[in-house]
């Protein structure tokens, strides 16, 4: 009988051993909208964060159902979630529900990366407090085959583009080749809404929502349709513009940098880089700033700012950027023996946000869920107007009645380049 | 003596399993299709028909059904009335017709995406042929009718096997005799195939028809990769609300609508199809 205590001793030492370990190793739970793409992913968790001593869980998760989360977590009282990373837009709808904490020590400590005072002033979300930390940054671009820098039009500058010389490179293009070689994201998870809400409509109209039946809107969306004359009609198939860029299918694209990167990097040769074009209003471009914040009830919160330092190191940014197309945030200086296709895509990220002329767009600011149907109504504007070629103004009449409903239930007050409002951002 | 008990202790474990995952989801999905905001209302139906790509999509899955089932069932139908005449090798051959069938919904509409992309195999022979000078795109929203016959023969090519299966289960239970007897009296073949084969198999074919129809209405995955946003049909709709829009009440609605008309379509059949008290062995 003596036996008995003492294997339940041993059992229970070796059970012990057996958890000390696991419980001192549990890892942070990192949740992120952004690095979504199984490729990214992986970079991030072998590459981004190899030299990170703690353990990271990295989840990355769809833009709406993060916010989701954050708010259930916090409903329920039980937080997972140690960081979370997303695009200013995306974590500003937690700011009024109380979930990111101020990270002003944070701040105050990493003082010496240097980061955009821009950037880090978008961080406060117009609160007194940090409660986001900028982390990488990117934007759209254009991309041309250098065979088709012979019909550019007389006089054009690349660096300089409007959408009318856009539209007759286009013509020239397609009069020398018989093939319609422009090209637009407009696949089923292609970023095609990003081009209006950022690109178009501002460079038209100087706004996105307030102007959107405006006479500069249906302006816009008249030459737009004619414009689309000469882009490829492979156009609604792309979702990633850097597969037909490395095919030849599309001379000249648009896209997301980090959905143009493989060509750039696969073929840096073939290719150049250069700002959206720009419209009677200037040129519109939007910046995409992904930050990082802590929840409210973080389980740990110290792994979650040793994350954050590492994150921001001058040698991590510079890794982000070289893989996942990401560019730094902060003051680190990009190596000079940076490879050519990554340099061909930082000087497009760098032209884009030094325009003269540039409108910069935020991504849409407190539509929380509600986030897709407002894509959604500027990409029904575009089945409507462009493929299928119904008359402007009656498509903006109605999908502008859709879209004042969605602000009016959504409260959501007025973005750049939309003039600041008291309530819900109006139609006008 | 049988315990009276035990049949239904038997099912229980299906009956179980089936009304957790297809009952509770079922009328959850009926509560989410008729919810706004947390109260009774049918705004979401009223999202749902005004919606630019929902008279698209009904038509696009109805055309799709009433080209590819008929097709199916035809090709089926000759397929087993060929192997039934196979001396030898027809185990083979019955393994071979059936291989799309081991294939995935998804793996089959990436196979005929390949072949007619732009630089696809279609192109390329047709390039080498010199029937074409340039990629031709067949799967855009310019060519409708090509992106249409497109996802109909992938939809063929995938499930004909299916059809194949019940009609030669069916095909195998006929009793000789009829034909036999059929043959006797001075029948042609043909004749033997209209008058003694097919009544006799009229409930393998309702079978078939069911289980194709109310599948092909649910097609999703080869018409996603083939069509994508070219080609909107009821699920790939159903999708779009819940996935891109975020929106599951109007993605219940579409749920909805498709069990509505796979449930028509299955009545329809039975009525149609049902064999005579008379004939009933």
């Amino acid at each position: 009988m003596t036996k008995h205590p003492r294997t339940l001793l041993i059992v229970s030492a070796a059970l012990l051993a057996l958890a000390a370990p696991v419980r001192a190793q549990q890892s942070t739970v990192f949740l992120s909208s952004q690095l979504r793409p199984v490729e990214s992913a992986q970079i991030m968790r072998t590459q981004i964060l190899k030299g990170y001593a703690g353990k990271v869980e990295f989840v990355p998760e769809q833009p709406a159902e993060l916010v989701v989360r954050l708010q259930a977590e916090k409903q329920a009282g039980k937080s997972t979630i140690s960081l979370v990373a997303g695009v200013h837009g995306e974590l500003q709808p937690l700011v009024p529900a109380g979930i990111l904490t101020p990270l002003d020590d944070v701040a105050a400590t990493l003082k010496a990366r240097g980061f955009a005072p821009e950037l880090l002033a978008l961080g406060k979300f117009g609160t007194d407090h940090q409660l986001m930390i900028p982390w990488m940054q990117a934007t759209y671009v254009m991309v041309a085959n250098k065979k088709a820098l012979p019909y550019l039009p007389a006089g054009a500058d690349i660096n300089a583009l409007t959408y009318a010389q856009l539209a007759d490179w286009g013509a020239a293009l397609q009069k020398a080749t018989g093939k319609r070689l422009l090209g637009f994201p407009a696949g089923p998870t292609g970023l095609m809404h990003r081009f209006f809400e950022g690109f178009l409509l501002p460079s038209y109209t100087g706004g996105v929502v307030t102007t959107f039946k405006s006479p500069e809107a249906i302006v816009a969306w008249t030459e737009f349709a004619a414009l689309w004359k000469f882009v490829t009609p492979n156009s609604t198939n792309i979702n990633f513009m850097q597969e037909p860029l490395l095919t030849g299918d599309v001379w000249v694209g648009f896209d997301h940098i980090a959905r143009v990167i493989d060509a750039l990097t696969k073929q840096p040769n073939d290719f150049v880089t250069f700002p959206a074009p720009a419209g009677p209003k200037g040129r519109g471009w939007m910046p995409v700033l992904v930050g990082l914040s802590i929840p409210t009830g973080a389980p740990d919160v110290a792994g979650a700012k040793a994350l954050i330092d590492h994150l921001t190191l001058p040698a991590t940014q510079i890794i982000t950027a070289s893989t996942v197309g990401f560019f730094p945030v902060t003051s680190a200086a990009l190596p000079p023996d940076l490879s050519p296709g990554m340099t061909l895509a930082v000087s497009a990220v760098q032209k884009t946000g030094a325009a003269k002329d540039g409108i910069a767009t935020l991504l849409p600011v407190g539509l929380g869920a509600k986030s897709g149907e407002f894509d959604k109504i500027f990409l029904d504007t575009f089945q409507r107007v462009v493929l299928r070629g119904e008359k402007p103004d009656a498509v903006l009449a109605r999908q502008g009645a859709a879209l004042q409903a969605l602000m009016a239930e959504t409260g959501a007050p007025c973005w750049r380049p939309d003039p600041v409002s008291a309530g819900a951002c109006q139609v006008k | 003596m049988p315990i009276r008990w035990l049949p239904y202790a038997l099912i229980a474990p299906a009956a179980l399993f089936l009304g957790v995952l297809f009952v509770i989801p079922l009328v959850q999905t009926g509560a989410l299709a008729f919810q706004v905001h947390d109260a009774w209302a049918l705004g979401n139906f009223t999202r749902m028909t005004g919606d630019l790509n929902f008279a698209d999509a009904l038509r696009n899955s109805f055309q799709l059904v009433l080209v590819a089932v008929p097709v199916q069932l035809c090709l089926a139908m000759g397929m087993a009335m060929m192997l039934r005449h196979l001396q030898r090798g027809r185990a083979i051959v019955l393994w071979v017709w059936s291989i799309p069938l081991g294939i995935s919904d998804l793996a089959a509409g990436l196979v005929w995406l390949t072949i007619l992309t732009d630089q696809g195999y279609l192109n390329s022979v047709l390039f080498h042929l010199g029937v074409i000078a340039a990629p031709e795109g067949w799967l855009t929203y310019e060519t409708p009718f090509a992106l249409f016959m497109a996802v109909a023969i992938a939809e063929i090519w995938r499930a004909t096997a299916i059809v194949l299966l019940i009609l030669v289960a069916g095909v195998q239970m006929l009793p000789k005799e009829y034909g036999e007897a059929a043959a006797v009296f001075g029948a042609s073949p043909w004749q033997a195939f209209t008058k003694v084969t097919l009544p006799l198999l009229r409930p393998s074919i309702q079978s078939a028809l069911i289980l194709r129809t109310v599948l092909a209405f649910e097609a999703f995955a080869v018409v996603m990769a083939l069509g994508g946003r070219n080609f909107p049909v009821l699920v790939s709709e159903a999708y779009a609300w819940k996935h891109f829009n975020q929106d599951t009440g109007v993605a219940a609605a579409y749920a909805l609508v498709i069990m509505a008309i796979s449930v028509a379509a299955t009545l329809v059949f039975l009525r149609l199809l049902r064999t005579p008290v008379e004939q009933q062995t």
